[in-house]
């Protein structure tokens, strides 16, 4: 059973290749659980596939989604795609976790290679595949509300970046049933993953998943940038856009500019091993440190790009639940501004141990420390917004207080790794992957689940489950504390991260609480998910389809949830921040408008999807060598991209009288809606219509 | 009885605490030469300069919120405060100052205990040079010719300089009881300088990943008094188990030895031989 199946068809695919020839050879525990994951994939998918067909669904998905330019729909698909990829990678970790904790000086219940794999999926479908797709979907939907605008600006190309990233998550998907991925940990550094130490198919997954992912992070960056440019509605002036449209743009700088380095540094790797180039080779002339220079100069502002977005969606959600406006908007833009710049001059302190001069490494641990100023200037704001509001604590309310004061102690943890000697002694242990975890949990999964909780109202028409949302809040936290305060002691006792086995029994009390905390964080998820089956069950008790169940502040809440297609009957004039707001207090929300006009919406287009699906195709036939495939996926792309162009009727029109007839009906029902004070959001007296003190 | 079962239960639970903090023992916290002991001095420092930094957001926080919660009727409620100079100063310049504090620290710091920096001593170092391989070290003395895999004995008190190089991906070695860690990479050749205050044996290891052995690439560093580190010496030269080409072939192999192993004598150049190896045109490692 050894040996390429058929190498000018399937390339260097084997029987081997698939866990469940392994596992039925070889049934050992780890090999079963290589085959369980599989397994879950496969049944997961035709389950989908089954249910979907049964319930005759598949038109619907098609017309109403996959091919939809729609940004609100792109984001809902994003979101989804940020939940399944996570509840893959929350199971890597809690897996990981379990090993640890039984393999001290035993050898646990996986294998050193498929740990290995466990935690470069994890980090790569974290970062990649759950944080970004998550950000750019709570971008997609709430940026162009909340700037009057219809549309993002390039709304097929916002398309095509979905499903580019879908294409890539497919990758990561497939190579749990077919072949096994990298071991080379989220960055693949070289030369551990050219082709002399890693020759096997998993760096290839590795490279094209993520390549395909930063060029959709890319094109949607070049799109949230010009959306903001030229997309805001009549007297939305820059200094009067919602914070989170600042750090969307900071965020969509960042991702032109930081991005390509990684696809650089991907493709070279890719020449090394599909070309013999030698560019990170040990031999003839290569350079690893290159590379490292490369994927830190996209990985560090990489970090803001994740951050950012949540920094915005918690100025909004301090600001709505102090029923305050933000404190220092200016200083804020200021410091997000900074945060945004200074963030491409830290990258070296990715790599202090590297053996370049104490100067240099003094430089730019100082850099690393300023930048600790904005950030804190930040929180101190989201402070001052509460001071003298009126707080309510909502679910993502819950979230951002949570976050205020667990992300300060991941800065701190931040500032000793920027000292370089101190740097020298934890760079690489569980000290490390206890600060990335303490940012980025707070600062990017809090902010994303705050952002879920607040805007969901809007997307679907009904409010969360309140109940559920707590619990689930509850465990993120306790969860997270249990799980990554004892990491940070390890690492000080110098425990190695990736490691698969321990030597130290005295590793053993820290490995058990951070075990339990894994399976906290577990019970987490599982909450969100119920969360959402009994919020889905219950959603008649708590429709808010008046559209602004939090007295919101911004454009977004000003029109029914869910929003038209076209989001706003006639697009709005703004003269100040917090617009929505000002207008409730000064009795002109809600005037109806005077006339009603056709709206142009641009129409459904396969091309997203079909480039979607030819490019993982080409990456799967890439990883396996099956070149006829790779040809043939290029080439389709090609002719998708050209023969695109020569279609011009790529809009349809919206009557005036159809506008009218669904905002009527909206405002029939919004003056229905009884209005509620802020003390009964929560309650099914909610019906999304806020009664304005007067 | 119950207060029995109570202090049981209190044993229960402050056994792992206890048994727990013996862990930072294995680290920094517990130095047992000049430059761990110099880190974790900093590290004090630094820790009291971040309480004062954190401290106010984690007082703040849960006090504002929970004073100005909607249901506490007595709080002030002003909308329209936005901002205030005074405030404003108060949250740029001191957090402003203190960085530009700690900066004159983390500047001298470094430069003190910069990797390449020779460590002031009556003696001159004693000259090391270590090869990462998968998944061992091998430690070579040019001075004294001998060479030892996965163990490093050095005498007390005399300063360390560890040349380093890989013979495959880079590997990352770290001792935390005596000092941090530098990379070591193929063709390229980094240091170490470092010094033990005590006799003992401390923990040393690579810490960044390489491959399936990874976890078990550990060894120990022993610290002899100048007379044991001559006995030992004498021993190793003694064993009769020269490093010769069959060794060296076998350094390229993907495995861990069981037990360090002991060379009495190793090649001159060895380390040049390895560091160069992949400029060796006879040497078809790619493909
Ligand atoms: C929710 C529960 C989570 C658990 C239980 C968890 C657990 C872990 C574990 C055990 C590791 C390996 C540590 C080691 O190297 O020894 C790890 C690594 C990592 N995690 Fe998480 N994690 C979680 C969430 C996250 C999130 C939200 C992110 C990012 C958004 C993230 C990003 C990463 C990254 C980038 C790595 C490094 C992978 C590598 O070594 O290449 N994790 N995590
Ligand atoms: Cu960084």
């Amino acid at each position: 059973m050894n040996g390429a199946i058929s190498p000018t068809i399937l390339g260097r695919l084997e029987w081997l290749s698939l866990p469940f020839v392994r596992a039925w050879q070889n049934p050992t525990p780890d090999e079963l659980i290589g085959a369980g994951a599989a397994t879950i994939v496969v049944v997961g998918m035709a389950g989908t596939i089954a249910l979907i067909t049964a319930l005759g669904k598949w038109r619907y998905l098609w017309r109403d989604w996959f091919t939809s330019v729609d940004h609100k729909k792109i984001g809902i698909m994003y979101v989804v795609l940020a939940f399944v990829m996570m509840s893959r990678a929350v199971v890597e970790g809690v897996l990981m976790r379990m090993q640890q904790a039984t393999a001290i000086n035993a050898p646990g219940i996986v294998e050193p290679d498929h740990f290995a794999q466990l935690f470069s999926t994890h980090g790569s479908i974290m970062i990649f595949f759950m944080a970004m797709p998550f950000l750019t979907g709570m971008i997609n939907y709430v940026m162009p509300l909340q700037i009057g605008s219809r549309d993002v600006a390039f709304p097929l190309l916002n398309s095509i970046s979905l499903w580019l990233t879908g294409g890539a998550a497919g990758l990561m998907m497939v190579s749990l049933v077919i072949g096994q991925f990298s071991t080379g940990g989220w960055s693949g550094y070289p030369p551990y993953t050219e082709l002399e130490f890693s020759p096997d198919v998993g760096p290839d997954y590795w490279i094209w998943a993520v390549t395909l992912g930063s060029i959709g992070s890319t094109l949607s960056g070049l799109n949230f940038a010009v959306t903001i440019y030229k997309m805001r509605c009549a007297g939305m002036t820059m200094m009067r856009m919602p914070l989170f449209c600042w750090t969307t743009l900071c965020t969509s700088i960042l991702m032109i500019f930081a991005m390509p380095p990684l696809t650089v540094a991907t493709a070279m790797l890719a020449l090394d091993r599909y070309l013999g180039f030698h560019f990170f080779t040990n031999d003839l002339g290569g350079n690893m440190m290159n590379y490292a220079n490369l994927f830190w100069l996209f990985g560090h502002p990489e970090v803001y790009i994740l951050i950012l977005p949540a920094f915005g969606v918690y100025s909004e959600v301090v600001s709505t639940f102090s029923s305050k406006e933000l404190y220092g908007y200016r200083s804020m833009v200021i410091a997000t501004m900074s945060i945004a710049v200074m963030s491409f001059t830290v990258w070296l302190h990715h790599f202090f141990t590297m053996g370049q001069s104490a100067s240099i490494n003094a430089a730019f641990g100082i850099a690393t420390m300023a930048i600790g100023v904005p950030t804190g200037v930040k929180i101190y704001d989201w402070i001052w917004t509460m001071f003298m509001g009126q707080v309510r604590f909502t679910v993502p309310m819950l979230y951002s207080l949570a976050f205020m004061m667990t992300f300060v102690l991941g800065g701190l943890t931040g500032i000793i790794l920027a000292f370089p000697p101190l740097d020298y002694l934890v760079h690489n242990t569980l000290f490390l992957v206890a600060h990335f975890h303490n940012m980025l949990i707070p600062g990017l999964l809090y902010g994303m689940l705050a952002g879920y909780h607040y805007w969901f109202p809007k997307a679907f028409g009904f409010r969360l489950n309140e109940k559920w949302g707590q619990l689930a809040f509850g465990c993120w936290v306790v969860g997270f504390y249990l799980a990554f305060m004892p990491l940070y002691v390890l690492g000080a006792a110098g425990m190695a991260r990736r490691t698969a086995e321990i030597f130290e029994p005295a590793f053993r009390p820290w490995l058990y609480v951070a075990g339990i905390g894994a399976l906290i964080l577990l019970a987490a998820l599982v909450a969100l998910f119920v969360q959402l089956w009994v919020s889905i069950r219950e959603r008649e008790a708590n429709r808010v389809d008046a559209g602004d169940p939090w007295d919101g502040r911004g454009l977004e809440w000003s029109i029914a949830g869910p929003p038209p297609e076209y989001n706003f009957a006639v697009l709005p004039t703004v003269s100040g921040g917090d617009p929505f707001y000002t207008s409730k207090r000064n009795g002109d929300a809600y005037l109806p408008p005077e006339r009603y006009e056709n709206i142009e919406v641009p129409k459904n287009s396969v091309v997203g999807p079909l480039l979607g699906v030819f490019s993982a195709a080409t990456g799967f036939a890439l990883v396996w060598h099956m070149w006829w495939l790779a040809i043939l996926g290029m080439l389709a792309i090609i002719i998708t991209v050209i023969a695109r162009s020569f279609i011009r009727d790529t809009h349809r029109i919206v009557s005036a009288t159809e506008v009218e007839r669904v905002d009527l009906a909206w405002r029939d029902k919004l003056f229905a809606s009884r209005s509620i004070s802020r003390e009964m959001e929560t309650t099914s007296a909610n019906q999304g219509f806020a009664e304005v003190a007067a | 009885m119950a207060a029995s079962r109570f202090l049981g239960l209190i044993a229960i639970l402050a056994l792992p605490a206890l048994s727990g903090c013996a862990v930072l023992r294995l680290g920094a916290m517990d130095a047992a030469g000049p430059i761990a002991e110099a880190q974790r001095n900093l590290y004090f420092l630094l820790a009291i300069v971040l309480i004062f930094v954190a401290g106010p957001v984690l007082v703040l926080t849960p006090l504002i919120a929970w004073h100005y919660r909607i249901s506490n009727k007595h709080s002030t409620f002003r909308p329209k405060w936005v901002f205030s100079w005074w405030l404003e100063g108060l949250i740029w310049i001191p957090p402003a100052g203190i960085v530009i504090g700690l900066s004159f620290l983390l500047w001298n710091y470094t430069q003190r205990l910069d990797p390449y920096r020779p460590i002031a001593a009556s003696q001159p170092p004693l000259e090391i040079q270590a090869v990462a391989l998968d998944w061992k070290w091998l430690f070579i003395y040019p001075e004294e010719h001998i060479a030892a895999m996965n163990e490093l004995a050095i005498p007390v008190s005399r300063p360390v300089r560890i040349s380093l190089t890989s013979g495959t991906v880079m590997q990352a070695m770290l001792i935390p009881r005596l000092a941090g860690q530098i990379y070591a990479m193929a063709g390229m050749r980094t240091e170490l300088n470092l010094a033990a205050s005590q006799p003992g044996v401390y923990r040393g290891g690579n810490v960044q990943f390489n491959g399936t052995g990874f976890a078990k690439q550990k060894f120990d560093v022993i610290a002899l008094s100048p007379s044991d580190y001559e006995g030992w010496l004498a021993a190793v030269r003694a064993a009769a188990n020269p490093l010769d080409p069959s060794a060296y072939a076998q350094l390229f192999e993907k495995t861990t030895p069981a037990q360090p192993i002991l060379f009495s004598s190793a090649p001159e150049g060895l380390f040049q031989k390895i560091l160069s190896r992949y400029q060796d045109p006879d040497m078809k490692v790619h493909r």
